[in-house]
């Protein structure tokens, strides 16, 4: 009881860094146990897709596998390769998954929930996510390794081409929203009409095209160029082993959750329920079932597995892209599209365009 | 196809449309057919070509006469043989070795034994924890077939038709 007393004491005299500390970790430490489980949701489903079963011997229906990777992982040797820049080596890894990390902070959980409340949410969003390419140039230029290096450059040009498409796509969502804040742009989708309130319909091509730049930035199939097996091995992590390794891969789970989440937020309507307006505030009002119908967390996470689902989907669908056909997609077919649905969202915003902008002001 | 029905399809991505219908219905509604192994075994063919044994006849001789056509087929120069005369008069192998590590398991040896002598079982699961584990010898060899023969036979028995 001593200890808890003096836990709380110095929780209360630190505050409010303290408050905070325990925030962020009460948002990693879920996050971290999301990107494990991830792994494993993603073998599972593609070996499904394969006709196989993915793992099925550690746990029950192979429920422990992360856990075993993890274990794995963590007590192998990380192999620093002579001729490379060892401080540089070891930060990259840690600089490609703090972004990740730290975008989460203007994430709106709930109604209330969130961490930081910052009124240019989507502008700090936009930096925090660039600076991971950071650690893709880092790790391979550190490694002193050819293929490192090729696939970091790949990996780097790619990543810079759809940010700005990415970027693009978000600019519509700021004119529909007209704020930067991410809570009030969940919240200018809510509305009488359930789902078709939220901006994934206006904005439907800025919508396809965020979801597939998000694809692109994180180096997933079919946009995995930058770990082509069979021309680079695996890319600018050739040179990692151990934990170092497995940080990029926390990393790459991380960025694919953190895409899916920013696509919920601002497409889908974040934690809003898809029954809005639909549902009379008497069934709300009923234990359980109206907690469920009602806005809230759980449609924020039931959002977040429709894209991350899509992610897996995509892996176990599509042959990877020919590099030149990336570049060609992401300059010649986004930029413009995005660009003309720009024009065209202003058109609608101006003309106060039901259900999204009919209300004056 | 005119180039604005193919820039229509391209643009809605039409065909990667249709190749994720393909997966979604291999995920929702296609039976896995992953073996457990341990567990579940694939079936195996009479003919199947795993660890090697020599066979004796039912009155105890061992079969091998030494004529060393095994030897001579054998692609991989796995086995090794000696023979001299026995008292009775009979060739027989004082040496009969193969060597796992350079077999390649195509079965030659076993086709053109007159005796049906040496021959490749249904065995698969083996292994060698040392060097040396994995060279058989005419006893490891002769021990393989003396507790296999019940199966051996049965195996043959599968396959005398077609032979």
């Amino acid at each position: 009881m001593a200890l808890w007393q003096w836990l709380v004491d110095q929780y209360q005299s630190w505050q409010p860094v303290s408050g905070y500390l325990v925030h962020i970790v009460a948002i990693t430490i879920p996050l971290f146990v999301c990107v494990a489980y991830l792994t494993l949701a993603e073998r599972k489903i593609i070996g499904a897709m394969q006709v196989r079963m993915g793992p099925t011997r550690v746990g029950w229906k192979g429920l422990l596998q992360p856990w075993a990777d993890m274990f794995k992982l963590m007590f192998k040797e990380i192999i620093i390769p002579s001729g490379s820049n060892k401080i540089l080596f070891l930060i990259a890894p840690i600089l490609s998954l703090a972004p990740a990390m730290a975008a989460w902070a203007v994430v709106p959980l709930d109604a209330t929930t969130v961490l930081a409340d910052v009124n240019a949410g989507l502008l700090y969003v936009l930096a925090v996510t660039s600076i991971g390419v950071y650690g893709v140039i880092i790790a391979g230029w550190a490694s002193n390794s050819k293929y490192a290096l090729l696939g970091a450059l790949r990996s780097s040009a790619q990543i810079v081409s759809y940010e700005i498409a990415m970027g693009f796509a978000l600019v519509g969502v700021l004119i529909a929203a007209g704020s930067m804040n991410l809570g009030d742009i969940i919240i200018a989708q809510a509305g009488n009409h359930g789902p078709f309130n939220w901006f994934w319909l206006p904005l439907l091509p800025l919508f396809v095209i965020y979801f597939i730049s998000g694809v692109a930035e994180t180096n997933r199939a079919p946009f995995d160029v930058a770990e082509g097996e069979s021309e680079i091995v695996a890319g600018f992590h050739v040179e990692y082993s151990g934990m170092a390794f497995a940080v990029f891969f926390l990393a790459e789970y991380a960025n694919m959750i953190l895409i899916s989440v920013l696509a919920a937020v601002m497409f889908l309507g974040g934690w809003l329920s898809p029954l809005q307006g639909w549902v009379s505030d008497a069934t709300l009002a009923t234990p359980y079932i109206g907690w469920i119908l009602d806005d809230g967390f759980h449609w924020l996470l039931a959002k977040i597995s429709i894209f991350l689902f899509l992610y897996l989907w995509f892996r176990a669908t599509f042959p990877r892209y020919r590099y030149d056909q990336i570049m060609r997609l992401g300059w010649k077919v986004f930029i413009p599209i995005t660009i003309v649905w720009i024009i065209v969202v202003g058109g609608m915003v101006l003309g106060h365009v039901g259900p999204w902008w009919d209300h004056p002001g | 196809m005119s180039n604005a029905a193919r820039f229509v399809k391209s643009l809605f991505l039409f065909e990667l449309w249709q190749g994720l219908g393909v997966t979604l219905r291999h995920f929702l509604f296609v039976r896995k057919v992953t073996l457990q192994y341990p567990e579940e075994k694939a079936p195996i063919s009479p003919r199947f070509r795993g660890l090697h044994a020599l066979r004796r006849y039912p009155n105890g001789e061992e079969r091998c006469i030494a004529c060393k056509l095994c030897e001579v087929v054998c692609p991989a120069l796995a086995i090794t043989i000696e023979s001299e005369q026995r008292a009775d008069g009979t060739r027989r192998t004082t040496r009969y070795d193969i060597d796992l590590t350079k077999c390649i398991f195509c079965g030659f040896c076993e086709e053109s034994c007159p005796v049906d002598s040496i021959v490749e079982t249904h065995i698969y699961e083996y292994h060698g924890e040392q060097r040396g584990d994995l060279y058989m010898t005419k006893d490891k060899l002769l021990a393989v077939g003396d507790k296999y023969e019940a199966e051996i036979a049965a195996a043959r028995g599968h396959d005398a038709r077609y032979r």
